[in-house]
């Protein structure tokens, strides 16, 4: 019999009510602005933007705030956020050759036109706390050198002038959307790229790994590595012309792997890509080494059986919002289905022990 | 260069204007005009795309926030604005200024108003590539001494 159960209001807002309390943390300590946490935890800014597919990094910053910092509880607020904006329309393909590059590194052309331009990374620090940090101070200005700021070319065109490297195919179709269809297998190369650049950094970093590993290993080289702003463009029906819209900081990631060639192309190499909202560039090489993984069946290789070539196994759990949404329904109360568990493991331990008792009987 | 080509640049401008300085150089410029809202300040969000390989076909890349707003003033002149962010105030000062670039006072509200945006935005943006440059790596080869 189903008994519908009431209750525990009392109990869900005394609970919300600590929450907030412990949300704040000791008020002898001063609280968080918002914009503290936009300027002063920007990579996880970024993260919450990347993943929860919204580029707007003060509401990334409040959610990060209101979730006390879980940032997977942050991209849920911001998926959950994005289905109550109005989609005003689609933009033009951010053309990333313009972007105003803060990095730009290749791991495969030492003198590239452009030069490798380290930013503000994080390589070669030696990871050793920092304790100057703990005490508040001045930070001394950055260095800066004369220059003309102007878009620098993809370092894979020069491979794609002798066709060394697979040409990407232009088309003008619709790409599919996540947002208003759902997955589908076989699913685009499109969809996946959608799909993994909203999919969780942790999840595609170990797909990624995977490869590099021996499992569906595609050998990558960091061909190119950029961080830096570009402008979005959208038509607007209004005007008849397209605008820019605004600017959004990227991460793009093209990696050159080696390809024996097949029955239809020659030796060359192929790419992977990765291009993620923000700084975020272990996720942007992650996602290119699986993209890579992903298109075996394009360029006619084998499937190894390596988990980072199946798609239904990458795309299906890449999304931390879906994973983390049914991982955690299990907490939340089961007791009717948990009843006929219940009944049905007695049920069976009373058949059981009968049998059992029978058979000692006949012996 | 068409006809548009001054409008696209003063919106991409607008758009991109940090929410705080439009407001001061608006609050600078002096009385705001009589208008009408056509389409009163509305948040919502752009798909944005990406291409395939930095090269090939579209795809979905993410949203980002807009705000657009469509007003006409009293002389007549329609504005729009598509502004990025969830800033309802900075998507009306630059429907404004749109529409009051179409009519006699342009040039003044692009003394007062763009010039100092874009000039703003350069600034920025010049900052940010010399700071880049800083940080190019300067190769030099040892020399081996093995001849």
């Amino acid at each position: 019999m189903y008994v519908a159960v009431k209750g525990g209001e009392k109990a869900i807002d005394a609970a919300h009510s600590w929450l907030a309390e412990e949300r704040r943390g000791d008020t002898a300590i001063p609280e968080l602005s918002v914009a503290q946490i936009r300027e002063q935890m920007t990579l996880a800014v970024n993260r919450v933007m990347a993943e929860g597919s919204l580029y707007d990094p003060d509401l990334a910053a409040l959610a990060i705030k209101q979730a006390r910092g879980d940032l997977i509880e942050a991209i849920f607020l911001i998926r959950a956020y994005r289905t109550t904006l109005p989609r005003f329309g689609y933009t033009l393909p951010i053309e990333t050759e313009r972007m105003d590059c803060i990095r730009r590194i290749s791991a495969t052309f030492k003198d590239a036109p452009g030069g490798q331009v380290l930013g503000p990374t994080f390589d070669y620090t030696h990871r050793l706390l920092d304790f100057k940090l703990a005490a508040e101070g001045e930070v001394p200005d950055a260095p800066t050198r004369d220059t003309t700021p102007g878009p620098v070319p993809h370092i894979t065109e020069f491979l794609n002038k002798e066709g060394l490297i697979q040409t990407e195919a232009d088309s003008d179709q619709t790409p599919p959307d996540l947002t208003r269809e759902p997955l589908e297998l076989p699913a685009a190369r499109a969809l996946r790229l959608q799909s993994l650049t909203r999919g969780d950094e942790g999840f595609v970093l170990g797909m990624a790994y995977s490869t590099q590993r021996g499992y569906a290993r595609n050998h990558a080289f960091v061909g190119e590595l950029r961080i830096g702003t570009c402008a979005v463009e959208m038509e607007i029906p209004e005007l008849g012309f397209a605008i820019d819209i605004g600017e959004v900081e990227l991460t793009e990631c093209e990696t050159v792997n080696q390809f024996k060639g097949s029955k239809v192309e020659p030796p060359q190499f192929t790419r992977g890509y990765g291009l993620v909202f923000g700084q975020t560039e272990r996720k942007a090489i992650s996602m290119a080494l699986v993209d890579r993984a992903l298109r075996w069946k394009e360029l006619g290789e084998d499937f190894e059986g390596a988990p980072a070539q199946d798609e239904e196994f990458v795309l299906y759990h890449a999304d931390n919002i879906q994973a983390t949404g049914f991982l955690e329904h299990i907490k939340l109360p089961h007791y009717v289905d948990f009843q006929s568990e219940l009944e049905l493991v007695r049920k069976m331990r009373a058949e059981a022990t009968t049998a059992l008792r029978e058979a000692a009987e006949c012996a | 260069m068409d006809a548009n080509t001054d409008r696209k640049a003063w919106m991409s401008t607008l758009a991109k204007a940090p929410a705080e300085l439009l407001s001061r150089l608006w609050a600078d410029f002096g009385e705001t005009p009589e208008f009408e809202f056509l389409r009163t300040p509305e948040v919502g969000g752009a798909m944005v795309r990406g291409r395939m390989g930095g090269t090939g076909a579209a795809f979905n890349l993410g949203e980002m926030t807009v705000t657009r707003c469509s007003l006409q003033l009293g002389s007549g002149e329609v504005g729009h604005a598509y502004v990025q962010g969830r800033d309802k105030a900075k998507a009306r000062i630059a429907a404004l200024v749109d529409a009051l670039m179409q009519g006699p006072q342009a040039d003044v509200v692009r003394a007062t108003i763009l010039t100092p945006l874009v000039d703003h935005l350069q600034t920025q943006r010049a900052l940010r590539a010399s700071k880049a440059a800083a940080t190019k790596v300067e190769f030099f080869t040892m020399v081996r001494g093995e001849d």
